[in-house]
Order: structure tokens, then C-alpha cells, then sequence
């Protein structure tokens, strides 16, 4: 960090310079002080450690401020009917947004979620048709989700492709290209009762489908935080070349967060299509984009690593509100699009500044500390 | 070091070639338990080549390696491990988003129960959190807060930590490359003063450094390589220095 004293410069050997410089350096490994130290006061230290805090908080805050600010500005906002119309709205985003949220913290991104929703609602409507049988046609769907990630980790890691961006591009083609000859353009319509309740009932205001997304919140936490294979999870998105050196398969990891990611676009396509009653092809367009949207916006880092599930409810739920509040407030969808990418360049932003902090408070501490 | 002692270590006519390159031929080296021995040597000279070879990351082309004496086929770098050498890269492998806990047990993390397959065991938190709190007391390591993630420490800390995780699980050899190279004087010497202490807890330590002094400080032996061969091997005093820089690059032939 500091190259500038000789003791440990690695050429030190060729220079012949070397012993003489160093010996005059060695004074400063009992005073300390002769490094830079006395330029940090400890007040600096502590405002770039307030900023993190707040920067770390930041999502959560900014929702408490929406939802305070869309509360006052229009009488609907804070009604419990509409209130359950926002969760309703954001459970897709939030299901797809937790399989995203897997797929970033191993610094990759899966653009195929919003299209492997659509095949797998065709799928099981397909299923619903000819056989009916609501454990059957949800199984059904769960698998196509899985199947359509399998493809996507497997190729990406052993096809060795540099990034998983082509191979989700190409899924996206795919599973949407399929799920229109399969439906032939059209929706299919009728859906087994479970899913229909899963997808559209509600106990009081409170949809089933908010129920699901704290399930699924809840496994995947346990998952990520508890099991052994969680912490891989971070720590090939934290260090991929560590991490396999370390014993960690790492292949496999990245494996499987493709296929959870499209297991749980399955899981969305349940929730989707029992809103709607129907399977359709052309569900979930630019759901992938939302997903990330809301990866991102939650505060989990785009980089790799740093998230949890919290982010990506936080991030769902600021979608939602936004676009629900300015439907009340009767702005314009041109509109809400503008002010949705502005919160995503906002997010992304706050997270290239956290690690700007964290890199100015790593060198303060090793001046002052 | 008497001559009946079973080196913790010991590498025999270790060959490796890279397509028409000889990055190692035929490199004798043996390390005492409670010994540092320094490999020096000029950029290319082999010294990376031959503790990748060491650590399980390349396999040799010809020779062996032997652990308390007895040979180990180095396949993998979990093979080296399970043999107890841990080997601190110069890049460190730290996950900058994990705590210092979790850098210590990344894939060895404690967990149950025994008959799960290892990826889906519920990891035993306050197990770990505790025998890591006992390492990092045991190395008399200074660290800020020990729920901090790594990627927030100073340099010095960090490589700290990265020291600390392989002498915890080396049982018998501890391979560090540059282990003080991009640190300032006060890191540095936070760092020595660990490899000293692991050398004191018995391990066979092998340092890759090219900062004199600080080979003179602590290594007990120096073996000199150049072009893939080990060429000399030195006691380090300060008045050898000249003779070690001058096999170093090949003065003196």
C-alpha cells in the first residue's frame, strides 16, 4: 500500500541502494507516526463510515419515502385494497427478482427469466388441457422453469462461454419462440383451481400470492445464510478463482443458481397464470429487465457477492409502488418507464460509491487505525 | 535439523516442462518441521512453478513429494490439503464480501449432519465463529471488528487473515508466496512475526520473497533457484547477501 518504502519492494534485490534505504526505513517500524497517519483525523473515518450506513439503508429508506409521499398526495395509496394490489403486482417481480438476486451474486445475470415464465405457463396450460390434475400441470411447470436454467447453467459453465449474457439471450429467443408454436400465438385459457387460488385469491386484502413470496423469501434466506451451499454461492461471486481453489465446485455452483433461477420463474408462471386464468405466450416481456430492476434498485451489488433476499423484495416493492402510485396519480406509462430507468442509474451509482467508500475507509484505517 | 529427521517436507528430482519450456528439472528441496526456508530467485526462475507443483495445482512431470516421509501423488490442490499443506497465494484467495469466519472455513465449513452430501449440510455458525475467534487469538492477529467483511481490512490485515486460514489448517507445511510484497513496513512486520510464530508451532514454512531483508530476518535456509534448477542454497546472514544476490542472477558462472 505504501510502495514508496523500500523494505518491501520487491526489487529491492537489484538495487544496490536496497539495504542502506531500508535500514533507514526501519525507525519507522517503532514510530508509527512517520506514515501517513497523522493527516487522518478520526472524524473522517466516521462520516465515510455514516455514509455506508446510509448508503446500505438507502433502499429501504427511499421506499418508506414513497410510500409516505404517495399516502399523502393521493387517498387511494394507503387503502388496504390497493395496498393488496401492489403486493399482488409485485409478487411475479419479487419471485423472478430472489431467482435474479442468486444468479447476481455470482456476478452473472440471467436474461431469460421473463421468457421461461411464458413457456412454463404454456407448458402447463397445455397440460391443464389434456389432463387436468392441478399437483400435475403445477409439477409440470415447476419442471419446464428448472429445465430452461439447467440449459442455461450448463452451457454457460461447460460450454465455457465467457459470459452467461449470450447464452440467456439466446433462452430468451428460445423459450419465448417456443412457448408461441407450442400455443400457436395463442393464449390457452383455464387453469387448475390451486393455481388459480394461488395465483388470484387473496385472504381478506391479503393476496396468497404475497404468502408465497414470504415462503420463497424465507427458504432461499435459510438457504443462502445457513447451508453450506449458500456460503459457496458467495464465495464464487466473491472470488471465483479462490473459490476453486479452495476446493469449492464451483462449476456446480453456478450450475444451480441458473436452474433455482428458472425453477422459481416456474414458480412466477404459476402465480401469472392463475391471475389470469390462462396460459399465454406472450407473459412476462421484459419481466427479466424488472427482475434485474429490482435486484439492483434493492441495493444488491450488480459486481457479485454482496445481496440478500431483502434487497430483492426491497427492490420488487419499489417497482411496484412506483408504478402503482403514479397510476393513481394518473402520470403516464412513457412516463414511469423514464422514472424507473432513473432509479436504476440512482441504484447502480449508490453501489459504485459504496465501494468507492469502502476503499477510501479501508485506506484511512490502515493510515490511522 | 539433524540428518535423521524425517523433513516435513521433501521434494525429489521434481521435473516439469510447459511445451518446449523447462520450468523445472529435476529440483531436490527438503523442509525441516520448525524450519523457514526461502526460495529466491529471478522472475521465471521456478520458485511458482514448484510450489503450484507443491500445492496440488500442477502435477509434476517427473519425481515426487513426500510428506513426513511419505510420498503423496499431488492431483489436486484438496489432495495437497488433506496431505496438511496450505499454500498462501500471492493474490491472497480472500472473498472480499465474507467475514474473517468465512474466509477461514470457505469450503471446509463446519457443518451437519454427517450423512447430508457436504453442499447441503446446515453450517455450524457459532462452531465456526468460536475456533476462528481461538486462530486469530492464538496468532496474536489485530483485526477491527471480526463481523467486518475482509474486503473493508488494510492490506496488512488481509494478508493476515490469509496467513492465519492456512496455518490453522496446515498441520505440517505452510507455502507463502510474497507474503509481504504491496505491504507497508508495519504490515510487514505483523506478518513476519506470524510466519515466525508458525515456524515456532512446528510447521515446515517455505517463503517465496524477494525483500532481502526480510529473508535475512526470518528464513533459517535460502535455496536459490535459476532457470528451473535449484543452483545454491545459502544460510542468510547479512553478509552473505552479496554472495545470495549474486547466485540470484547468475553472476558468478
Amino acid at each position: 500500500m505504501q510502495p514508496r518504502l523500500s523494505g518491501v519492494e520487491p526489487m529491492e534485490i537489484d538495487d544496490p541502494a536496497g539495504p542502506e534505504r531500508s535500514e533507514q526505513a526501519d525507525p519507522t517500524r517503532v514510530h508509527h507516526d512517520t506514515e501517513p497517519a497523522p493527516a487522518v483525523p478520526p472524524g473522517r473515518l466516521y462520516a465515510v463510515q455514516a455514509a455506508l450506513v446510509l448508503l446500505r439503508l438507502g433502499p429501504v429508506l427511499i421506499l418508506a419515502v414513497l410510500v409516505l409521499v404517495l399516502s399523502a398526495s393521493s387517498p387511494y395509496f394507503a387503502t388496504t385494497q390497493n395496498l393488496g394490489n401492489v403486493l399482488a403486482q409485485s409478487a411475479v417481480i419479487a419471485i423472478l427478482a430472489v431467482g435474479q438476486l442468486l444468479v447476481i451474486l455470482t456476478r452473472g445475470i440471467d436474461l431469460s427469466v421473463g421468457s421461461t415464465l411464458a413457456l412454463a405457463a404454456v407448458v402447463g396450460a397445455l397440460v391443464f388441457e389434456s389432463r387436468g390434475g392441478g399437483v400435475l400441470t403445477i409439477c409440470v411447470m415447476l419442471l419446464a422453469g428448472a429445465a430452461v436454467g439447467a440449459v442455461n447453467g450448463l452451457v454457460y459453465v461447460f460450454g465455457r462461454l465467457p459470459h452467461p449474457f449470450i447464452i440467456t439471450l439466446a433462452t430468451l429467443s428460445i423459450a419465448r419462440g417456443l412457448a408461441l408454436s407450442l400455443s400457436h400465438g395463442q393464449p390457452i385459457s383455464g387453469m387448475p383451481h390451486v393455481v388459480d387460488t394461488v395465483g388470484g385469491g387473496s385472504i381478506g386484502w391479503l393476496p396468497y400470492s404475497s404468502f408465497l413470496v414470504a415462503f420463497v423469501a424465507i427458504v432461499v434466506t435459510l438457504f443462502l445464510t445457513r447451508v453450506v451451499w449458500g456460503r459457496w454461492i458467495y464465495a464464487v461471486g466473491g472470488n471465483p478463482e479462490g473459490a476453486r481453489r479452495l476446493g469449492i465446485p464451483r462449476s456446480w455452483v453456478l450450475v444451480s443458481v441458473y436452474v433455482c433461477s428458472g425453477l422459481l420463474a416456474g414458480i412466477a408462471a404459476v402465480v401469472t397464470a392463475g391471475r389470469l386464468n390462462a396460459g399465454s405466450p406472450t407473459f412476462g416481456q421484459l419481466a427479466e429487465l424488472d427482475s434485474i430492476a429490482a435486484v439492483v434498485i434493492g441495493g444488491a451489488s450488480f459486481l457479485g457477492g454482496r445481496g440478500h433476499v431483502g434487497h430483492a423484495l426491497v427492490g420488487a416493492l419499489m417497482i411496484g409502488v412506483i408504478r402503482n402510485g403514479m397510476n393513481l396519480l394518473n402520470i403516464e406509462a412513457s412516463r414511469q418507464l423514464i422514472v424507473i430507468g432513473v432509479v436504476i442509474v440512482l441504484a447502480v451509482e449508490s453501489d459504485v460509491v459504496r465501494g468507492r467508500l469502502e476503499e477510501r475507509f479501508r485506506a484511512l484505517k490502515a493510515a490511522g487505525a | 535439523m539433524s540428518a535423521a529427521a524425517v523433513p516435513g517436507l521433501a521434494v525429489r528430482g521434481a521435473s516439469k516442462t510447459f511445451g518446449a519450456v523447462v520450468a523445472l528439472d529435476r529440483v531436490d528441496l527438503e523442509v525441516q518441521h520448525g524450519e523457514v526456508l526461502a526460495l529466491l530467485g529471478d522472475n521465471g526462475a521456478g520458485k511458482s512453478t514448484l510450489i503450484k507443483c507443491i500445492s496440488g495445482v500442477h502435477r509434476l512431470d517427473a519425481g515426487s513429494i513426500e510428506v513426513d516421509g511419505q510420498e503423496v501423488a499431488m492431483t489436486s490442490p484438496a489432495v495437497a490439503r488433506a496431505a496438511g499443506i496450505e499454500t498462501v497465494y500471492q493474490d491472497l484467495a480472500l472473498f472480499d464480501n465474507l467475514d474473517p469466519t468465512g474466509n477461514f472455513y470457505a469450503g471446509r465449513e463446519l457443518a451437519g449432519p454427517s450423512w447430508m452430501p457436504r453442499g447441503l449440510r446446515w453450517m455450524r455458525r457459532a462452531d465456526m465463529a468460536r475456533s476462528a475467534a481461538e486462530i486469530v487469538d492464538r496468532l496474536q492477529v489485530s483485526l477491527p471488528a471480526r463481523s467486518a467483511t475482509v474486503g473493508m481490512m488494510s492490506g496488512g490485515q488481509r494478508q493476515a487473515i490469509a496467513v492465519a486460514r492456512s496455518s490453522a489448517f496446515a498441520s505440517k507445511v505452510v507455502i507463502l508466496d510474497e507474503p509481504t510484497a504491496a505491504l507497508g513496513v508495519r504490515e510487514s512486520r505483523q506478518v513476519l512475526d506470524l510466519i515466525m510464530r508458525l515456524r515456532d508451532h512446528g510447521c515446515a514454512v517455505i517463503v517465496i520473497s524477494h525483500a532481502m531483508d526480510h529473508v535475512i530476518e526470518i528464513a533459517d535456509r535460502a535455496v536459490v533457484m535459476r532457470r528451473g534448477r535449484a543452483v545454491g542454497e545459502e544460510i542468510p546472514r547479512p553478509e552473505n547477501r552479496a554472495r545470495i544476490v549474486s547466485l540470484i542472477v547468475g553472476g558468478d558462472d
